[in-house]
């Protein structure tokens, strides 16, 4: 069997010294249209971390001679924004966080409360007719939010709360709970699903109701992976502009309560970016600075959630 | 007993909780549409934007969104579909660079997008010079979608079968023909889909368009020029919500992005339920 295949082989090798030379050059002859194209595409790849490269160092080049007149303390701390000689962010960081851990408390139980539903309660149709509302919810523009809490829920609040002005806090922990709210099912169900499918068995054959085992057994097992969901949800309220800006009111003073103006981190880039000058206009960088580290420091407890997920 | 109130406790909080979620976006979709869908008419969509008069439009702004669609996609889409060839096809997986590259692309996706906006003014409006203009808010924009095109892409690269790639060697293909023939054309469906998606994206952008695009409302006649996107202009609306008229338009414009933003998430829709048809 080999002998009749290698046969015609050898005859062919000697009949044709020219055709094999020319064979054997060809191997040895480099690939250049394939070399040229590796180097695009390892090109386009590197544009990525180019990016970001660019972006850090002009964040940090731009910013610094701010924190430099203001002092670090100062800037971080201080509540006085009075351009262009106060720089104190402390009002806005304090808005920031008070905004998105609202928007957690409000958003997040409805959400995952949702998430159940999805994954486990709702009947198959019902369920596949929510499922593209809730990412309908998620494609929808900013704006859009922004524009129904202004003409709905900053004149609820005025007339629930008796306060001249309904652009405050509240109104924007309101919005940015409804914005989270996708982010958060979306991950949350998933993470439902993903357990697997012994859990509930177990549970069910220890004679536990559906919804204690959705209660006790599911959602401790998904934990990390609603906590992942959540992460993501507080990145999301942290880094939104515009509906807080048409919601929040933007006073630079410290909120008192909630239902006090507040302007967060991001509305102050935003509404002054446009005509700031000089350390002004550093200012706005060191506050994308402070606003860059609350996001990486989400990011980061992220990647050490899903590092347990994976164990 | 106790067990079965509690039971139906739960339960009801649960379908409450799934009830708030549905009822809370039928409510802001009809309050918008309601209100707004009366004042979408051909004139309204193609006449020009006046601040005086009742005929004002919001053509300009359409041309802007279109121009700016457009053009960071093209920008951003090559860029993309490379990124994510070079990570499926030519790197080694887990080599370092792959790590780097893969950083830098998730922390792209978590940047928030005004810091887009405050970058995209320094470097591409100030430091190169382009301006307020579709081509400085286009350039800034494409880096934002960046992450989502590789992703997608990247995902549907990953699910065409590895033996579509044997077989295209085996016959002597080279890997650039293999690419071109064989793997593209399989995971089509996935690219247009990181197409779609981005665009979804793109017309949702606000903060960082105005920053680098500006607000001017005429119509660009270059991307050189500077244009205001739908989105900005119904930003700009609601600054000045003092006549009937302007209440109107406000609700108009809305309307009219709500409308887009459905139908991507139709098309995109559509476009996964003929790629989970396909068989490999």
């Amino acid at each position: 069997m080999n002998q009749t295949i290698a046969a015609p082989t050898q005859e062919f090798e000697f009949k044709n010294p020219a055709l094999i030379d020319a064979l054997n050059q060809s191997a040895q002859k480099v690939d250049w249209v394939g070399r040229i194209f590796n180097l695009l595409f390892l090109v386009s790849a590197l544009i990525g971390v180019i990016s970001v490269a660019t972006i850090g160092y002009f964040l940090v080049l731009e910013g610094l001679p701010a924190i430099q007149f203001a002092g670090l303390t100062n800037f971080l701390l201080g509540v006085d924004w009075y351009p262009p000689a106060l720089y104190g962010i402390g009002a806005m960081i304090v808005a920031s966080v008070v905004s998105a851990l609202g928007a957690v408390v409000i958003g997040v139980p409805v959400a995952l409360l949702t998430a159940i539903f999805l994954a486990e309660v709702a009947p198959k149709w019902l369920a596949n007719m929510i499922r593209p509302a809730v990412e309908l919810l998620a494609g929808i523009p900013s704006v859009v939010y922004g524009f129904f809490g202004l003409v709905i829920i900053v004149p609820a609040i005025e007339s629930t709360f008796n306060v001249p002005a309904g652009s405050t806090l509240l109104a924007g922990i309101v919005v940015l709970a409804v914005m989270i709210l996708p982010t958060v099912i979306t991950i949350a169900e998933t993470s439902i699903r993903a357990i697997p499918k012994t859990y509930k068995e177990g549970s069910y054959a220890l004679g536990a109701s559906p919804m204690f085992t959705i209660l006790k057994v599911m959602l401790p097992a998904a934990r990390s992976g609603i906590l992942a969901g959540v992460v993501l949800g507080v990145a999301r309220a942290v880094g939104e502009t515009m509906a807080i800006i048409m919601v929040m009111g933007n006073s630079t003073a410290m909120p008192g309560s909630l239902l006090d103006s507040a302007r967060s981190l991001t509305a102050n880039i935003a509404l002054e970016m446009s005509y700031a000058t000089g350390i002004h206009a550093s200012s706005l960088y060191s506050t994308g600075i402070v606003l860059l580290v609350f996001v990486m420091l989400l990011n980061t407890s992220l990647l050490v959630l899903n590092r347990k997920r994976v164990k | 007993m106790r067990r079965r109130i509690e039971d139906n406790v739960a339960l009801s909080l649960i379908w409450g909780g799934a009830g708030m979620t549905i009822l809370f976006l039928a409510w802001m979709l009809w309050h918008i549409l309601s209100n707004g869908l009366s004042h979408v008419s051909w004139e309204f969509v193609s006449s020009a934007y006046t601040t005086i008069g009742e005929t004002s439009g919001i053509f300009s702004m359409i041309v802007s969104t279109i121009y700016m669609v457009v053009l960071s996609i093209s920008i951003a889409a090559p860029i993309g579909i490379m990124t994510a060839l070079y990570l499926t096809e030519y790197a080694k997986p887990g080599s370092q660079l792959v790590k780097i590259i893969r950083f830098c692309t998730e922390s792209l996706a978590g940047i928030p997008s005004i810091i887009y906006g405050l970058f995209g003014m320094t470097f591409f409006v100030v430091t190169l010079g382009l301006g307020f203009s579709i081509l400085s808010g286009a350039l800034t924009l494409a880096i934002l979608i960046l992450p989502v095109i590789i992703r997608t892409t990247e995902e549907a690269l990953i699910a065409v079968p590895q033996s579509y790639r044997e077989a295209s060697y085996g016959l002597g293909s080279s890997r650039i023909y293999t690419i071109w023939r064989v793997i593209l054309p399989s995971a089509m469906p996935g690219i247009v889909t990181a197409v779609i998606l981005s665009t979804g994206r793109i017309i949702g952008e606000s903060a960082p368009v105005f920053l680098t695009a500006g607000m001017v409302t005429r119509i660009p006649e270059s991307v050189l020029d500077s244009g205001r996107t739908l989105t900005v202009h119904l930003y700009k609306l609601t600054q000045e919500l003092f006549t009937v008229n302007e209440w109107n338009q406000a609700y108009a414009t809305a309307t009219v992005l709500i409308i887009l933003v459905l139908a991507i998430n139709l098309l995109t829709k559509l476009i996964a339920s003929r790629f989970n048809k396909a068989a490999y």
